[in-house]
């Protein structure tokens, strides 16, 4: 028998300010898995990062633009997508540097994507730039990852 | 729903001792920079970001430490990070921070450490 499968959809202005709703929309959203909480914590802190890129980097504090957070989650994963409509910046490309070039450097770019990196499974971007950019996460339930 | 977030800044034995609480994020990350950077523009580089009350940081919050540890360090000071909830210190030591950061358990341990207490 197929596993239920359970979706869930948050649109917000694109607003720093919105980030806690977009957490807050996370926890329940692991709730509904029966994740443990440093592994709902864990999730929260992506989806945060992967929108806090978008608002920043690809809609510049645009508040006019929305960002959507789409989950789709069953028995076996969750899967968040974050969507944006804007120039399409893939932040999987980047290579993160290592903690101490990026002290040495004075820099602190990269820091987010790292962590996305290491709290989920798995990391892909799907890019048509103008129209519609999306940037797929994936948890597998009871995976030891992060 | 808000960002509930709080820093709080004081100075006493040539230590600034900065406690944040809440929830540090892009939204308010920005207040935590100021803090920090006040201190190091006025000549104060040891300092002990207390984390007690700290719930939650996201990498713009991470960047702030990275942003000044160096210029901190080369004035012969440090920024040396405390009271850690588990759920917080797992997010610093993903992306490495024990290895470059001193995170000790508690104000008194960072006092010692800068020789003060």
């Amino acid at each position: 028998m197929a596993a239920i499968e359970k979706k869930f959809t948050l649109e917000v202005p694109s607003s720093t300010e919105n980030l806690a709703m977009i957490r807050d929309f996370v926890k329940r959203v692991g709730r509904q898995t029966g994740m443990e909480e440093q592994e709902i914590f864990n999730l929260e802190l992506a989806v945060d990062e992967a929108c806090a890129n978008v608002i920043e980097h690809v809609y510049g504090n645009d508040t006019s633009k929305e960002v959507i957070i789409r989950a789709t989650c069953d028995d076996k994963e969750v899967r968040i997508s974050v969507i944006d409509m804007g120039r399409g910046f893939d932040p999987t490309g980047v290579t993160p540097a290592t903690i101490d070039s990026l002290v040495s450097g004075r820099k602190s770019g990269g820091l987010g994507i790292r962590l996305i990196r290491a709290l989920m499974d798995e990391v892909s971007y799907e890019i048509s730039p103008g129209q519609k950019n999306e940037l797929h996460m994936v948890k597998r339930l009871n995976s030891k990852r992060g | 729903m808000s960002n509930p977030f709080s820093v709080q800044v004081s100075c006493d034995e040539g230590l600034s001792l900065i406690r944040l609480e809440g929830f540090v994020d892009a939204h308010t990350a920005p207040e935590f920079e100021a803090a920090v950077q006040n201190e190091v523009v006025s000549g104060r580089h040891r300092l002990i970001v207390d984390c007690e009350k700290l719930s939650y940081i996201s990498s713009a919050g991470l960047g702030v430490f990275m942003s000044f540890i160096e210029e901190v360090r080369g004035s012969g000071g440090d920024i040396k990070i405390c009271s850690l909830l588990p759920k917080v210190r797992h997010t610093f030591e993903i992306l490495g921070f024990h290895e470059i950061f001193e995170i000790l358990d508690n104000e008194t341990i960072a006092r010692q450490r800068f020789g003060t207490a």
